[in-house]
């Protein structure tokens, strides 16, 4: 270990068998994340070991495919600092961001009223609430961003109104990395009655969310981006409001009694988990929480803090290209070098097995914004390495020295 | 040559940087073709005249990385002057030889040619292709007679 490196990285780096098995700089973890083997090997376990229904089975390996299934629950519900009811599983951050809009949305916005949003969001946590007010002949309001295209309190202010009822943001931006000042935000949508949603697929996987404290109504993420498996995520609600909630999706599993004009439903958050679940995958997600929590989020953000200022600076002397995103809160980093198109950028990463986004990011409002077509993102996590940074640096003078040549 | 020198040959980056036959004409003469890659941006469409069963004028126009934008502008030279057919074949070959597929190498490419390298890069398959497709379809609906303005989003693999 280096004088001030934060942790065993090489250690942690054997735990990933994609970053042993290929010479690769892997920067797009606000895509996806790379999955640990005990991840891989709790989900193995389920597959190989049980590989049973759960809740309906009264024989021993569907109990223990329930309580590991429900253990999973009860690791959300402690990392969220929610209640286990607050927790429903879902395929992941769109799929719990949809079941908000298409249940609390469709049954509470009328015509007229105001629904928050941003040009900042990913298209899944703005484009159900399009949606919304397009039935409903509601109005959905974007918070103008600032100079940096940051959502400040300032701005939220001028478009927070008496006929707010909804505020759907993004907790952190995938596409700037920006943290959006929600505990401010959350208090004065709440002093107009209105609920706030937080889009959080890029903050629990990087810093402590503590959902009581900051009080908001829903809140959802998605497993793999935080060492998780794919098709698993969450959705958190106050219970009070999960409980008076319509179901989306009705059938197996979350009814209580069944007649032939009328049913009754479990209560949440079983009333949203209709069929058989993602048994294997919320397992593999309980693991993965356990995995982050023992590096540590303070170690995560201090790591994830330095490798962005050293990657910041080093890309600050080379000349030619624009970062739009300098004051980043987090490991994210927007980019594009100047006169080349992102994505002839990404292919000589690809050659340098640099692995980053180009594209709109899911976010092309943003993109309006930043007048540009698209971008090419950076993104960290605790694995990476100086070395990745380094490579990253090197991939970028080549393509800038490679188009040079042509110009 | 490295990959890269393979894929990025001169001749691609000065189509890309004076692209031939651009910008669009403003006519009811011609067939044309919209397409949008929605996954990267790229935008391009393209327009064909068609007389006596040949293509006698070709324009692009659009926005994207300097793979699609140079190929729109090889595509408009490499099939003016063509019959339907050629050109059809010209766009199946072409297909084959960005995929890596076995290919008709005595078949007459143009500049088209060049493209070979993207094989190495199957990522960038749909921006080599993007402009062929578009001819494809521009072709498909004269023969077919129907709209003369078509806007299409390319499926994402
Ligand atoms: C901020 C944000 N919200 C929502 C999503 C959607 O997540 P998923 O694709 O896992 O549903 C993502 C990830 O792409 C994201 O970064």
């Amino acid at each position: 270990m280096k004088v001030n490196d934060i942790m065993d990285i090489n250690k942690i780096r054997k735990d990933f068998y994609v970053l042993n098995n290929n010479d690769l700089a892997y920067l797009d973890n606000a895509a996806s994340t790379l999955k640990p083997k005990q991840v891989i090997d709790a989900v193995t376990y389920y597959y190989e070991k049980l590989g049973v229904n759960i809740h309906r089975g009264v024989y021993r390996l569907s109990y223990e495919a329930t309580d590991l299934y429900e253990k999973a629950r009860q690791k959300v519900a402690e990392l969220l600092n929610c209640q286990f009811e607050e927790a429903v599983f879902t395929r992941g951050a769109s799929n719990a961001l949809n079941l908000i809009a298409l249940s609390y949305g469709m049954n509470h916005i009328e015509e007229g009223d105001e629904i928050i949003t941003s040009e900042l969001e990913h298209h899944s946590s703005m484009l159900p609430w399009q949606n919304v007010a397009r039935a409903k002949k509601a109005k959905l309001v974007y918070v103008p961003l600032n100079e940096e295209n940051k959502i400040t309190v300032e701005n939220f202010k001028k478009v927070l109104s008496n006929k707010t009822k909804v505020v759907a943001l993004n907790y952190i931006s995938n596409a700037m990395g920006y943290m959006t000042p929600v505990e401010e935000i959350i208090k004065l949508a709440h002093e107009k009655n209105a609920i706030v949603i937080l889009d959080a697929a890029q903050a629990v996987p990087h810093i402590p969310v503590n959902v009581k404290a900051l009080d908001c109504d829903f809140l959802a993420f998605s497993g793999h981006k935080m060492c998780g498996p794919t098709g698993i995520g969450v959705l958190y609600g106050k219970y009070n409001l999960l409980k008076e909630m319509e179901p989306i999706e009705f059938g197996g599993d979350m009814i209580d009694y069944v007649g032939l004009n009328e049913v009754t439903y479990k209560d949440p958050p079983y009333k949203f988990e209709t069929g058989t679940p993602i048994i294997a995958s919320a397992i593999g997600l309980g693991r993965a929480i356990d995995y982050i929590k023992a590096i540590g989020f303070k170690d995560i953000m201090k790591h994830e803090r330095m490798l962005r200022d050293e990657l910041i600076d080093k890309m600050s002397q080379i000349k030619g290209i624009t970062i739009h995103n300098p004051n980043t809160d987090t490991g994210i980093i927007s980019f594009n070098i100047n006169g080349v198109h992102p994505h002839d950028a990404a292919s000589v990463f690809d050659e340098e097995n640099v692995a980053i986004r180009a594209g709109h990011h899911c976010a092309q409002p943003l993109m309006h914004c930043l007048n540009e077509i698209a971008t090419i993102r950076a993104s960290v996590y605790f694995y990476n390495t100086r070395e990745d940074i380094n490579r990253l640096v090197k991939a970028i003078n080549k393509a800038k020295a490679f188009f040079e040549n042509f110009m | 040559m490295s990959n890269l020198e393979n894929l990025y040959r001169q001749v691609i980056m000065d189509h890309y940087k004076n692209p031939r036959n651009k910008g669009l004409k403003d006519s009811e003469e011609y067939y044309s073709v919209h397409l949008k890659n929605p996954t990267c941006g790229d935008d391009l469409t393209i327009q064909i005249k068609v007389e006596d069963n040949k293509i006698t004028e070709v324009y692009h126009d659009g926005t994207g990385c300097s793979i699609s934008m140079s190929a729109a502008s090889v595509m408009s030279e490499t099939i003016m002057g063509m019959n339907l057919e050629e050109a059809k074949k010209v766009i199946n070959n072409y297909v084959e030889m960005v995929k890596g597929e076995e290919f008709d190498e005595e078949m007459f490419m143009g500049d088209a040619i060049v493209y070979q390298g993207v094989s190495q890069f199957p990522a960038r398959f749909k921006c080599a292709t993007i402009a062929w497709k578009a001819l494809d379809k521009a072709i498909s609906n004269h023969e077919n007679c129907s709209h003369r303005h078509d806007e299409e989003k390319i499926e994402v693999k």
